[in-house]
C-alpha cells in the first residue's frame, strides 16, 4: 500500500502483471490430512502462498486463568517462516503476527461449537511456508480444513480470500506486487451457509461502491475456494477407500 | 455381509453439509439453521427413524456415563487420582471409589503413575467433570498384557455386529482382549499372538472405512497364525 512504482498493475486490456482479469482469483490447491502426529491438519496454496495448518485439541487449557468455563476457547498461532519472504523474516512473534493470530482465532471461535467443551482449548499453528499477499485468509482458509479434520464439531468451514484496489481497479485476490503498491487490501472470511462475515479488514482507501463491489466479488471466491475445502476433506477419505477396494 | 449391502447409501459429509431439508429432527453431531438440518463434523450421513445425524470418522473422544474405559494414572493426590482416560478433561479417581481400603495419604501404595486401570464413568455433568469408579466387576488394576491406542471412532468396528469381529479375533489369537470405550483395547496373551492380535487391531484401525474387514482380517490371521482346525472359533460365545 506504502510503496509507489512505474510499474503497469493493471494494463489498458484490464489484464494484471499475472495475466488474471480483476475478478479472477489465483489457483487454489487444498489438501486435508497431511500431518500424521497433529490431530487435524490442512495444507492450503492460494498462488504463490503455501500454507501449513495444524489442530490439537479439544485438550486441557494449559494457562488455566484463559480457561472459560462455558466454552472452549481458540487459540491460534500464526508463524511466517524466516524463508517465506525475500528479505528474511526475523524470525519469532511481532506485531503483525500477534494481529493476525488474533483476528484468526475470533474468526474460528464463531464457528466451532465451543460451547460444547467448556474449559478446553483448541489449539491451531499455522506455518507460512511461502507468502505472496494474503497469507492470513490462506492461513485461515488451512486453519478451518484443519479443524474439520481433526474432527471438531462446527457450523460450517470457513474460506476467506481478499479483494482490493490497485491502479484504480478494484480487484480480486491481490498478488504481492498489487498489495505493495495499490491503493486497498481487504482481507473478508464468511461462513458460506448464511454468507456472514467473520473477519473483515481494510488497508488503504476505497469509495462506498468500490468496496461494495469488492466485497461482492471476494464473497464470490470464498464460495469458490469453499467447495475446494470440502472437496478435499471428502477426498482424503474416498481416495483411501479406493485403494482398498482394490 | 448381505446386510451390509443393503445399507450401500454411505454418503460423507464435512461440517456445514445440509443433511435434510424436509424436517427431520437433528441428531448427533447435526444443527438446524433456516429449517434445514446440518452436519457439524465431517463423518457419514446416518437416518434412524425421524432424525438424521452424523457418524464421525475423526474426533476427540468424549466420556458419557456408564462407558467402560481404560485410563492411565497421571497424578495422584492425597485422596484421589488423576487418570487420563484420552478425553480433554482430567477424571479423578476417589479413593472411594477404588475396592481397597486406603488410608488418607496412602494413594500411592495401590497405584502410581503410569499404571493402567480399567474403570467406568460414573457421570459427565455439564461442565464436563468426570467422576469414574473402579467399584463393579470386571474393573481393576491392569498387570502384563499391552495397551493399544486407536481412535474412540473405530471402536465399533474393532467390535463388529453383535460383537463377531472381537470374538474372531479373540479365538484365533487365543488372547484376552477388553476394549475400552476410549479406544484403548487390552491385549493379553502369549507374544507372537499378542503381536498378531495387536497388528490385527492397527489394521482395523487403519481400515475402518472399507467394507469385508471381518473375512480380511480373518485371512490376515490365518496367514500368521496356522488355525488347527477350521471350525475353532464357532462355538465360544464373547463378553
Amino acid at each position: 500500500m506504502s510503496g509507489h512504482t512505474d510499474m503497469v498493475l493493471v494494463d489498458e486490456n484490464g489484464l494484471r502483471i499475472d495475466g488474471r482479469t480483476a475478478e479472477q482469483h489465483r489457483p487454489f490447491k487444498v489438501e486435508a490430512g497431511v500431518l500424521n502426529n497433529a490431530d487435524g491438519s490442512a495444507y492450503v496454496e492460494i498462488g504463490k502462498n503455501k500454507v501449513l495448518a495444524a489442530v490439537y485439541g479439544p485438550r486441557e487449557c494449559h494457562p488455566r486463568h484463559l480457561q472459560n468455563p462455558t466454552k472452549a476457547i481458540v487459540q491460534c498461532k500464526y508463524n511466517m517462516q524466516s524463508f517465506s519472504v525475500s528479505d528474511r523474516k526475523r524470525p519469532g512473534p511481532d506485531r503483525r503476527s500477534i494481529e493476525i493470530s488474533k483476528i484468526i482465532s475470533e474468526a474460528l471461535e464463531k464457528v466451532v461449537l465451543t460451547e460444547l467443551y467448556p474449559r478446553a482449548s483448541i489449539d491451531v499453528y499455522i506455518e507460512i511456508l511461502q507468502a505472496n499477499a494474503g497469507t492470513r485468509c490462506a492461513g485461515l482458509t488451512a486453519a478451518s480444513v484443519a479443524l474439520a479434520d481433526a474432527g471438531i464439531p462446527m457450523r460450517d468451514i470457513v474460506p476467506a480470500l481478499a479483494a482490493g484496489k490497485a491502479d484504480g481497479h478494484v480487484l480480486l485476490d491481490l498478488n504481492k506486487e498489487e498489495d505493495n503498491y495499490g491503493q486497498a487490501d481487504v482481507p473478508i472470511a464468511i461462513i458460506p451457509s448464511t454468507d456472514e462475515i467473520v473477519l473483515l479488514q481494510m488497508d488503504g482507501n476505497m469509495t462506498r461502491e468500490e468496496f461494495d463491489h469488492g466485497i461482492e466479488m471476494a464473497v464470490a471466491g470464498c464460495h469458490e475456494l469453499y467447495e475446494l475445502q470440502k472437496d478435499a476433506l471428502k477426498r482424503r477419505y474416498s481416495k483411501r477407500a479406493e485403494e482398498e477396494s482394490e | 455381509m448381505e446386510k451390509r449391502n443393503a445399507r450401500q447409501t454411505r454418503e460423507l459429509v464435512v461440517p456445514g453439509d445440509i443433511l435434510d431439508g424436509t424436517g427431520m429432527r437433528p441428531g448427533e453431531n447435526a444443527y438446524v439453521l433456516d429449517g434445514k438440518v446440518r452436519a457439524s463434523v465431517m463423518g457419514v450421513r446416518n437416518v434412524f427413524q425421524n432424525t438424521v445425524g452424523v457418524i464421525p470418522l475423526r474426533g476427540g473422544y468424549m466420556p458419557t456415563s456408564g462407558d467402560t474405559v481404560f485410563g492411565v494414572i497421571v497424578d495422584i493426590g492425597p485422596s484421589n487420582w488423576l487418570v487420563d482416560i484420552g478425553a480433554p478433561y482430567p477424571a479423578p479417581l476417589h479413593v472411594s471409589e477404588v475396592p481397597w481400603k486406603v488410608e488418607f495419604g496412602d494413594t500411592s501404595k495401590y497405584l502410581t503413575i503410569g499404571n493402567v486401570v480399567l474403570i467406568k464413568v460414573l457421570s459427565v455433568d455439564e461442565s464436563k467433570k468426570i467422576s469414574v469408579t473402579m467399584k463393579d466387576s470386571g474393573l481393576r488394576k491392569i498387570e502384563g498384557g499391552r495397551l493399544v491406542k486407536i481412535s474412540h471412532t473405530k471402536v465399533s468396528r474393532v467390535i463388529g455386529k453383535s460383537g463377531s469381529m472381537i470374538s474372531m479375533l479373540k479365538n484365533m489369537t487365543d488372547c484376552r482382549i477388553t476394549v475400552g470405550q476410549n479406544g484403548m483395547i487390552w491385549v493379553d496373551g502369549e507374544d507372537e499372538n499378542a503381536d498378531v492380535a495387536v497388528e490385527a487391531i492397527e489394521m482395523i484401525e487403519e481400515q475402518a472405512q472399507s467394507g469385508n474387514l471381518t473375512d480380511r482380517i480373518k485371512e490376515f490371521i490365518e496367514k500368521k497364525i496356522p488355525q488347527d482346525e477350521e471350525d475353532e472359533y464357532d462355538d465360544e460365545g464373547d463378553e
